[in-house]
């Protein structure tokens, strides 16, 4: 594999952004996690579908927009989505889970017309859909490089704004930090995020990578950063070892991924059950 | 001189046509344990949101320490431990030690991060909540007393000179209160902190706090504790509609026994 590594540039593209998946995807699902806004990441995912859609069908009707990355569109869709979840969440402040269905059928729907203005799926939308290592390009993996750099650095800078939004978000407005403002980098980062996970692990599956690791590193992390670190090496091993055996045994790589942290998962959940029998 | 920290000058207030407050009249020197107890619909909270300016001022007059509350600027000379602590999503892998660092948040500033003297500061207030032994738990292992006491040590962090707390014996285990009173005393005498403790229940008062003030509406009594012990029986009934004990350290049992519902 290492050989075809050097030898194809497809394979370059397909492991690095992997690479920088595993890593970001659970760096921002930590937060989601904890903060119980999980279903979140499938929302947003729903919603990059119509943009990648749109984008597709503008391609297919305007043959001068033929060299469009649906990638970027996915993004718009998928940031715009996030900000109307947060205008319904305030709309609905007593059923504030209503905003992620609402804006998840939304997305779903738009898609579907989309699809069906296209003159129905292709193989460029069944890779969106699933995941595809031979479709991510050189300049989707330098866009999700920017991405993460940026992600990285974000909270870096902002870690002890999230922490606390995330662990007492009463506390953090009555504590006079910009919280809103925090909410919003952060909701964005997220929307950001989950339309460059797609590339490789498919719209179905994006929000599996932001919380499978997550789930398994909460069961044996001391503290909120070693939760972090766990979740990144965590969603790291999934993703290197989901496309390694994909590509020796030819599977989808975007469903081997996922098989691989439902794998850590369960080991985790038995380990604990394993160490909590032992008399202390 | 003690300096004065709280003054509240002829303060009433209303909701619409109700009134909750009537001709409030208390101060609260530096150096102070005082605590407030009420039954429910009291007007504890009211009289808390007016103190932490989460209300404006309808007739009255409130400073802090010294100044016009809508002139106070040095908010971070308050520290203020909310009910509200006690139901935090308890499953969240966070260390003690990361829980009161997230109380330099905003002393901190955007963009800051912790250097050795500000983690001395997280080590010395957890130490001064008797939970250094703890520090590397996660806060979801711990107990519901031990809990409020690291929440406590979230306040102190940013060294505050008034420590405000809202119910903080809800979630302490009766066998508990004692020893977590004995802490408060600790704050109260060695760091020299003025503590403001809002309770209903008036079995949790105990003899540590050095004033007690009884709020119904308008403040039937307001003194020192060995007055407060001296009170009449039925002085206190008529307050609380039933008999009421206080917690000292002399007869403890009496505790034991004591009506948990007081108050409600």
């Amino acid at each position: 594999m290492i050989s075809g590594i050097l030898q194809y540039e497809f394979l370059q593209n397909a492991f690095f952004t992997g690479m920088i998946i595993g890593i970001i995807a659970p760096l921002l699902g930590v937060f989601i996690v904890v903060r119980r806004l999980s279903l979140i990441a499938d929302a947003l995912s729903h919603v990059t579908l119509a943009g990648i859609a749109a984008s597709l069908l503008l391609e297919k009707k305007f043959v001068g927009l033929s060299g469009l990355n649906p990638l970027y569109m996915g993004m718009a869709f998928s940031v715009a989505g996030s900000l109307f979840i947060e205008k319904l969440r305030a709309v609905y402040k007593h059923y504030q889970e209503l905003a992620i269905p609402i804006i998840l059928s939304g997305g779903i729907g738009l898609g579907v017309i989309f699809i069906s203005l296209a003159d129905g799926f292709n193989t460029d939308l069944f890779s969106y859909l699933f995941g595809s290592v031979s479709a991510v390009s050189r300049l989707d993996l330098w866009t999700i490089l920017i991405i993460s750099v940026l992600v990285i650095a974000l909270v870096v800078l902002l870690y002890k704004e999230l922490f606390l939004l995330s662990f007492d978000e009463e506390h953090a407005k009555a504590s006079g930090i910009a919280a809103k403002s925090v909410h919003f980098i952060f909701i964005v980062m997220v929307a950001l995020v989950i339309a460059a996970s797609m590339r490789i692990v498919g719209i179905l599956l994006v929000s599996s990578l932001m919380t499978l690791p997550v789930a398994a590193s909460i069961r044996i992390a001391k503290g909120f950063k070693q939760t972090i670190f766990l979740s990144m090496l965590f969603g790291e091993i999934s993703v290197l070892g989901g496309l390694t055996i994909s590509y020796y045994i030819d599977l989808a790589p975007g469903g081997t991924i996922v098989m691989i942290a439902v794998l850590i998962l369960i080991v985790t959940i038995l380990l604990k059950k394993i160490a909590g029998m032992r008399p202390a | 001189m003690a300096q004065p920290i709280i003054e509240i000058a002829h303060v009433s207030f209303r909701y619409e046509k109700e009134i909750v407050l009537e001709d409030i009249n208390l101060t609260i020197n530096s150096g102070d344990f005082l605590g407030i107890v009420g039954p429910n619909g009291s007007g504890k909270s009211t009289l808390l949101k007016l103190i932490l300016n989460l209300l404006k001022v309808q007739k009255g007059s409130v400073k802090l320490f010294g100044q016009e509350i809508s002139r106070f600027k040095d908010w971070q000379n308050i520290g203020f431990v909310s009910q509200k602590a006690n139901s935090f999503n308890t499953g969240f892998p966070a260390t003690v030690f990361e829980v009161v660092s997230s109380g330099l948040t905003k002393k901190l500033g955007l963009f800051k991060f912790m250097g050795k003297t500000d983690q001395a500061k997280v080590m010395r207030a957890i130490e001064s909540v008797g939970m250094h032994e703890y520090a590397g738990r996660n806060i979801g292992e711990l107990s519901g007393g031990q809990q409020q006491r690291v929440f406590i040590a979230r306040a102190l962090v940013s060294d505050p000179k008034l420590l405000i707390l809202d119910e903080p014996t809800v979630g302490v285990d009766v066998k508990n209160v004692q020893s977590f009173y004995e802490m408060l005393d600790d704050l109260n005498k060695e760091l020299g902190i003025t503590l403001l403790l809002v309770t209903h229940d008036i079995g949790t008062i105990s003899d540590k706090v050095t004033h007690v003030a009884c709020l119904n509406k308008s403040l039937h009594f307001h003194g020192n504790t060995a007055e407060f012990e001296s009170l009449n029986i039925n002085e206190m009934s008529e307050i609380y509609g039933h008999d009421v004990h206080v917690l000292t350290h002399n007869h403890d049992h009496h505790h034991h026994h004591h009506d948990k519902g007081a108050g409600r």
